[in-house]
């Protein structure tokens, strides 16, 4: 490996961007393929795929044999409200490889003693998730039922592309926050990326089964391509209007 | 402290930046049970410091040796280990797979 592609490797790394590396097995050639250049790579659908699962692996192609080392950043989960759900959820994302930080400035609920081993910041959302970074590989989760701290934390995940975004509350407590949130200027395309009743439907009763259908359906999202995604789930997902329109009808 | 694989790749990056001879050895391909996965990286030295691994400890001596020669030579190899190997009792997996290791030499 050449050491320019070696520095370049790490530049992206460092920078939280996903990057792969071809190397044709014949002729040992190299070459860096960084995220923004994915598309015009004529290897672009096998890329994709690897990047998608996060997996190296060996391809055959019409250039003969190549094998893809495949860097994606460690994925991260954020929460708004260290509540009970919380207490389960941050486990279960530790042990799946998720780093895992819960915002709540509610200082009763965010205590240490209740969150050994977690990166708690008892501060209002518009303190602490600017300098969390929070990108594309980040997954947001708002648990308060409080909108004073679930919709400016939203709307802070909406602007930050999180590849996962799910809220606490039912579908008419969802529907209201989607009309606060469409005050406030989010677009209706945006606002359906929501997913809210979040999790799975698995029937969760308890904190830590809730917690269990939140990490399913974060990882649904994270390991499905968008199609079959969009197959599987073309009937469940609803454009925004008429989850509002359902929600004042019930 | 445990090495990341970001660790190790700065590591290589630095390492070479001083001037040491540096090889990078990946997990290309695996066979039935392997401990780790494809991708994994183990980087060594021309001294034989490494840092990573491509096996659970099992091969590491045999790779940081064939990358000593790769460095020396500057031309990449490819390694294979398993159990079918005949020099399994020596460096083999005790797991029962096998996994193939390309070592390239940082240039």
């Amino acid at each position: 490996m050449k050491l320019e592609i070696l520095r370049a490797l790490n530049e992206e790394r460092a920078a939280r961007r996903a990057v792969v590396v071809v190397t044709v097995v014949e002729s040992g050639e190299q070459r860096l393929v960084k995220t923004a250049d994915v598309a015009r790579d004529p290897l672009k659908d096998l890329i994709e795929a690897h990047v998608r699962s996060g997996k190296s692996g060996m391809e055959e192609t019409p250039q003969g044999r190549v094998f893809l080392t495949v860097h994606v950043p460690p994925t991260r989960l954020v929460i708004t409200g260290a509540v009970h759900i919380s207490q389960a959820l941050a486990p279960i994302a530790k042990l799946l490889g998720y780093d895992v930080t819960i915002v709540d400035p509610r200082t009763a609920f965010a205590t240490p003693e209740r969150f050994p081993d977690v990166n708690l910041i008892a501060e209002w959302p518009d303190v602490a998730l600017p300098p969390l970074g929070i990108d594309h590989y980040t997954a947001f989760v708002a648990l308060t039922h409080d909108p004073k701290i679930d919709d400016p934390a939203l709307l802070h995940a909406l602007s930050r592309d999180c590849f996962y975004i799910g809220a606490l509350g039912s579908r008419k407590t969802h529907g209201r926050r989607l009309d606060r949130l469409k005050e406030q200027g989010a677009d209706a395309g945006a606002l359906a990326r929501i997913h809210a009743p979040v999790g799975l439907n698995i029937g969760a009763v308890s904190p830590p089964e809730i917690a269990v259908a939140i990490m399913g359906q974060i990882t649904e999202k994270l390991r499905k391509a968008e199609t079959k995604l969009a197959e599987t789930k073309a009937a469940e997902i609803k454009p925004a209007e008429t989850i509002m329109a359902e929600a004042k009808a019930s | 402290m445990l090495a990341t694989d970001q660790d190790i790749l700065d590591a290589a990056e630095s390492w070479r930046k001083t001037g040491r001879g540096v090889a990078l050895a990946t997990v290309i391909e695996t066979w039935g049970s392997a401990p780790r996965p494809v991708g994994s990286n183990l980087v060594i030295d021309e001294e034989g410091n490494f840092l990573g691994s491509v096996s659970g400890g099992c091969v590491e001596g045999a790779v940081v040796t064939e990358a000593l020669d790769v460095i020396e030579s500057g031309k990449p190899k490819t390694l294979e280990f398993g159990v079918a190997d005949e020099t399994a009792w020596k460096v083999g997996l005790s797991c029962g797979g096998t996994i193939r290791v390309l070592v390239e030499k940082i240039d």
